[in-house]
């Protein structure tokens, strides 16, 4: 299980979605990766894509206004 | 999440259920995209969605900005439809390669700058070409024949099919009925006898086929759901693509087209004004890039400047900031302006109200 963090700071929906879904592509299931934020839209979008595709949301906290969602990679399938 | 239904599916389809067929369904959010996925859905079909980002999209940019609609709810609508659907979905950014859908429209502009049948091919195409990579059979539409004056007209309907590639291979459920039989239709994959004939611009065929699904929440996009069916949008992308002599366009040009006040005092720069906290703070995100202008003595907007400026330039666009403060009426206003890494202080005249002409509001 490895770390990652994600920068989707400045982005407006979907554009965070679209960057968690590519970088999701390339970890392995059971590694973590932070998004972090600052579209409050995220913290919908993100845990309804990470739903339909089977990764899991594990945190969702908000600092100095930006949003960090913790992600862990469910098992993709194709 | 809505239920699948499938006990009413006729014996000769359960076989070919046991190969399931897969589509790739194009989910735009909306009603109708809805609906086609879900009909696929009730005749035992795989299906996953598909949307695609240009950067156009109407995706409550305005509302994630604005300091007053922060409290509203937000959520991607093809997402959110995706998720009622039971289905996935996939969303593809395909800002670059629009860039030649919208500067070079074969089928040209309808009413503003929206390229609907050049556009509709692409995506079409796109979903095809992602069908083909992934292993699924064919393309669903919500295309309903008369619904749109430029895209969804009865003889549009082969041009995107023949434009796009999918040719026989797409599927538009919703008026499969009125089009000739497609691939899916011949071989059995789906049965035609459960597609349907919308045609035109009434709703009521589809209001009532979502209450039989027991949808009864669905988004109801009020003027497309694209910012270049906009004419007020359209005239600030034209101004930008006049002044830079050719229509290239990034992320951050076509984001900040979206927010603020944009006037044009001069030909070789606009000022971006903020309108409220919220678009001032979005605007701060760039300051750096630009030439940045904010009121000290009085509470006001923070502007950014877009082009170039001599003295005289900054001038005149400080007072034009001046005017959008607290401090419209006061003699004199303080403006920072960092131009170049540098910070200098102006003491300005605001201008008046009749002062601004109107032909410098993009």
């Amino acid at each position: 299980m490895t770390r990652h963090t994600l920068d989707a700071r400045r982005l407006l929906c979907p554009m965070p979605v679209i960057r968690t879904q590519n970088k999701i592509k390339s970890l392995a299931p059971g590694d973590i990766v932070e998004v972090v934020c600052t579209d409050p839209g995220a913290t919908n979008d993100i845990p309804a894509w990470c739903r339909m595709h089977g990764h899991a949301v594990i945190a969702t906290e908000t600092r100095s206004g930006e949003f960090i969602i913790t992600v862990e990679v469910g098992k993709i399938a194709g | 999440m809505l239920a699948r239904d499938t006990s009413n599916i006729p014996e000769h389809r359960q076989r070919h259920m046991a190969t399931t067929r897969k589509a790739v369904a194009l989910i735009s959010g909306g009603l109708d995209s809805m609906l086609a996925a879900r009909t696929m859905l009730e005749q035992g079909i795989h299906v996953e969605g598909i949307n695609f980002f240009t950067g156009f999209c109407v995706e409550g940019h305005t509302h994630a900005i604005r300091a007053k609609d922060r409290a509203r709810p937000k959520r991607n609508n093809a997402l959110w439809a995706a998720e009622q659907l039971g289905i996935r979905l996939h969303i593809i950014d395909v800002i670059d390669e629009y860039k030649d859908v919208l500067t070079k429209p074969k089928h040209g502009y309808g009413a503003n700058l929206n390229p609907c049948l050049d556009c509709k091919g692409f995506m079409v195409g796109k979903a095809y070409q992602w069908m083909t990579e992934n292993g699924f059979d064919f393309v669903v539409t919500g295309e309903v024949i008369g619904q749109r004056p430029m895209s969804q007209r009865k003889d549009t309907m082969p041009v995107i099919a023949r434009e796009s590639g999918a040719g026989d291979l797409l599927l538009r459920p919703l008026s499969a009925k009125l089009l000739p039989p497609t691939r899916p239709e011949r071989e059995g994959w789906v049965d035609r006898d459960k597609l349907f004939d919308f045609n035109g611009r009434n709703r009521k065929p589809q209001m009532a086929l979502a209450a039989a699904h027991g949808i009864t929440d669905y988004a109801q996009p009020a003027g497309g759901c694209c910012f270049l069916t906009d004419a007020t949008y359209a005239r600030k992308l034209t101004d930008l693509w006049q002044v830079r002599g050719s229509k290239e366009y990034e992320l951050d040009d076509i984001m900040l087209l979206k927010v603020g006040r944009h006037l044009r005092p001069r030909p070789h720069f606009k000022l971006i004004i903020g309108r409220e906290e919220g678009e001032n703070n979005f605007l701060e995100g760039y300051r750096r890039q630009f030439t940045c202008l904010r009121p000290i003595s009085h509470h006001g907007p923070l502007a950014l400047l877009d082009g170039t400026a001599d003295e005289s330039d900054l001038q005149l666009a400080a007072r034009v900031t001046a005017r959008f403060s607290q401090g419209r009426n006061a003699a004199l206003v303080q403006v920072d302006v960092v131009h170049q890494g540098v910070t200098t202080r102006l003491d300005v005249q605001p201008f008046a109200e009749d002062e601004i002409p109107h032909e410098w509001y993009i």
